[in-house]
């Protein structure tokens, strides 16, 4: 299993990185609308997809956390918010970046802008909250609550393209993009899962490393307190 | 109550409230309250309200609309909901060049101020649809993204 989370998947992760955004960037075809500027989507869209499971998969463990107490699970559930926070960044960023040469602005209070902002904002405040809580048990709970409460917003961010008017598209499918394009985006959102699995385990371990440390009675104290 | 069982209550609390914010939004007509913009059929029938304030206005450019005098840099076309729309069309006067993908039949989105007449813009946006595809025979994105930079300098 060490093998598999050390070797295998950071391989898959950066091997699949390179070869998704290769075929994005030389070999899938420019688009006849926007020409090459189209080709942030090898990024930007994968990292919505990751961005969004990392976030759910924080609020189900959070959910498991409250209702089983196993601190594992809120570890866990830190680890992925904080990996999803960074793929939500990279949302943000290379939207922003298409926007300005597509929509005409950097940004704008659309919707889906909205929603995604907001989320980010969620999950950066759930990983405040945690540094300033010191008692482990208090912290793990307190934080599930924001972790589940701010789960709400992801429904929104998906629907928020469909329910609303909004100055972004409406999710693409294999139907309205071309296969030469729809290839290169499967490898990239796959390059992306394996990145985000690599780093959520490694935050994990620092995570359970973290609590170890504070958990531990100071054995030097302990040892010393003769009666 | 042991604290294990406390924790499975603030759970189902937490929950519930998840369950209800997603109710609410779902079921209330937040939907027709929280609107980026109107088209130019909603817009027409706010009447005077629309007259009002800032407003954005998303629609198609219409076929054959465009009048772009590069001298003064004014910008008219008009917005319908359809590029051959006849009927409910809005005129749009901007100043400026608007961005790159602009073009007949392309969407918008004009934020500004509408008189009855004419809706003054003054951020001209192009909607982007949800469909990427490679160019057709002949077709040749990259110059034509080589001949709007020759008229930026």
């Amino acid at each position: 299993m060490t093998f598999v989370f050390n070797k295998v998947i950071p391989f898959l992760a950066l091997g699949l990185l390179f070869v998704g955004h290769y075929m994005g960037l030389f070999v899938a075809p420019t688009e006849r609308m926007m020409g090459d500027v189209y080709r942030i989507i090898y990024t930007h869209v994968p990292a919505a997809w990751i961005c969004l499971i990392a976030y759910t998969l924080s609020f189900f463990a959070s959910v498991y956390y409250l209702i089983r107490n196993k601190m594992g699970a809120d570890t866990f559930a830190e680890a992925s918010a904080e990996v999803g926070v960074v793929f939500n960044a990279i949302l943000l960023i290379t939207g922003s970046i298409w926007g300005k040469p597509t929509w005409g602005v950097w940004w704008t209070w659309d919707p889906r802008l909205t929603t995604a902002a907001i989320m980010f904002f969620a999950f950066i405040g759930y990983l405040a909250l945690r540094r300033f809580i010191t008692e482990p048990e208090r912290r793990a709970t307190w934080g599930s609550v924001v972790a589940i409460l701010a789960f709400i917003d992801l429904p929104l961010v998906w629907y928020s393209v469909k329910w609303w008017n909004s100055l972004h598209q409406l999710q693409s499918s294999p139907q309205t993009v071309d296969a030469a394009m729809v290839t290169p985006l499967r490898i990239s959102a796959f390059a992306f899962l394996f990145l985000y699995i690599w780093m959520v385990h490694v935050r994990y371990k620092i995570g359970v490393k973290r609590l170890a440390l504070e958990q531990a009675t100071p054995a030097p104290l302990a040892q010393g307190a003769t009666p | 109550m042991s604290p294990a069982r406390q924790k499975q209550v603030i759970a189902v609390v937490a929950l519930s409230v998840v369950a209800g914010v997603l109710a609410f939004i779902s079921l209330s007509d937040i939907e027709d309250n929280l609107v980026y913009y109107w088209d130019p059929v909603q817009l027409l029938e706010k009447g005077e309200l629309a007259k009002k304030a800032t407003i954005r206005l998303g629609g198609v450019v219409r076929k054959e609309s465009i009048d772009w005098n590069p001298e003064t840099l004014k910008l008219h076309f008009k917005v319908g909901m359809t590029p051959n729309e006849k009927e409910e069309v809005i005129t749009v006067h901007s100043v400026g060049a608007p961005p790159q993908m602009f073009q007949e039949g392309m969407g918008v989105v004009v934020e500004g101020q509408y008189d009855g007449q004419i809706f003054k813009s003054e951020r001209v946006m192009v909607k982007h649809s949800n469909e990427y595809r490679a160019p057709k025979d002949g077709e040749r994105p990259q110059e034509i993204y080589k001949t709007l930079l020759q008229n930026e300098t």
